[in-house]
């Protein structure tokens, strides 16, 4: 397999990868460095990929188990750092305050869900993948999927709700 | 009309029971101006959700084929060198032209060759031997040292 044969494989998911990583390591450093590992891993075992069922959804468990690793090492429980860096979102400098401050408060409580609620919240209404692609990907079952997202989602409502109302009420 | 289907979507939606088509619904309703006053509060969040889809990985993976070396077929390159090294070896020996008796007969002639020039050289030292009178008569004419003596007592008195 040559370089451009690897990189057609991997370039339709590697964002999503990078995206998973920073979900979970929150920094894009990190999540810049656990992709690259996560590309070094594919590129070296490159000979068996192709005995692989699905590389993207393999790559994305690879990923979560490569991120859960790093979490639970010394190193990560010294320094975290913390990027939020947005774009414009070109409206009203006024609702453009408003609206990138409130979608960094969705970030925020993004980042305090429990992990595993976290990776379902980024694999299903981020990336958009099926229930029956997560429950691969995570070893779980459909319905422990849907519970778990159920509770994340109400929790990012609820949080929402009271910052919302927070100035208001 | 509109709003009752988002509504019922959205119940639909907190918990965890919409498709992937219902939730794209979702996402294009939140994504317009204006949104129900009741239901702001899920805006950012499908904003969140649509703006973080969008974040790439823009880093260079360096990949590198590591030439491995196989010191397993190293070695057995190294056993057929040797290999060769000895058929090669014998091979040449085996090819030697000269018969036994050949060789025999080569040594006779050189012994031969080198009894001649041996010999010649005997004949040559004969003829030198004359030289030998000289040292004789060298010897006789010691006595002339004989001379010096009565000089010397001579001389000393």
């Amino acid at each position: 397999m040559t370089q451009s044969d690897f990189l057609t494989i991997v370039t339709p998911f590697k964002d999503k990868v990078f995206r998973l990583a920073k979900r979970l390591l929150v920094s894009t450093e990190e999540a810049e460095d656990a992709t690259q590992e996560i590309l070094m891993k594919l590129w070296k075992n490159k000979k068996s990929i192709k005995n692989y069922n699905n590389v993207e959804a393999f790559s994305m468990t690879m990923t979560k188990n490569f991120c859960y690793d790093k979490l639970k090492s010394k190193q990560a429980q010294n320094l975290k750092i913390v990027h939020n860096n947005y774009e414009d979102t070109q409206v009203a400098l006024q609702k453009q305050l408003e609206v990138s401050d409130s979608l960094e408060w969705v970030g925020k409580i993004m980042n305090t869900l429990p992990e595993q609620q976290k990776l379902i919240v980024q694999l299903r209404d981020i990336e958009q993948y099926e229930f029956k692609e997560i429950a691969k990907m995570l070893d779980m079952n459909e319905t422990a999927i849907r519970v778990n997202l159920s509770r994340a989602r109400k929790t990012i409502r609820e949080q929402l709700t009271n910052t919302h109302n927070y100035g208001i009420k | 009309m509109v709003l009752n289907n988002i509504e019922k979507l959205l119940e639909k939606y907190d918990n965890g029971e919409t498709t992937l088509q219902e939730e794209q619904q979702l996402k294009d309703y939140f994504s317009q101006e204006t949104v129900a006053p009741h239901l702001e509060m899920y805006r950012p969040m499908f904003a969140y959700f649509s703006k973080s889809s969008k974040e790439q990985f823009t880093k260079q993976v360096p990949l590198k084929t590591k030439r491995v070396i196989h010191y397993k077929w190293l070695s057995v390159a190294a056993v057929g060198v040797l290999m060769f090294g000895f058929f090669f070896n014998s091979f040449v020996n085996n090819t030697d032209e000269y018969t036994q008796t050949e060789k025999e007969l080569a040594y006779q002639q050189v012994k031969e060759s080198l009894h001649f020039v041996s010999k010649q050289f005997n004949k040559g030292t004969e003829k030198v031997g004359y030289l030998d009178a000289i040292q004789t008569a060298s010897n006789k004419v010691n006595y002339l040292k004989e001379f010096n003596h009565p000089l010397r007592r001579v001389f000393n008195n």
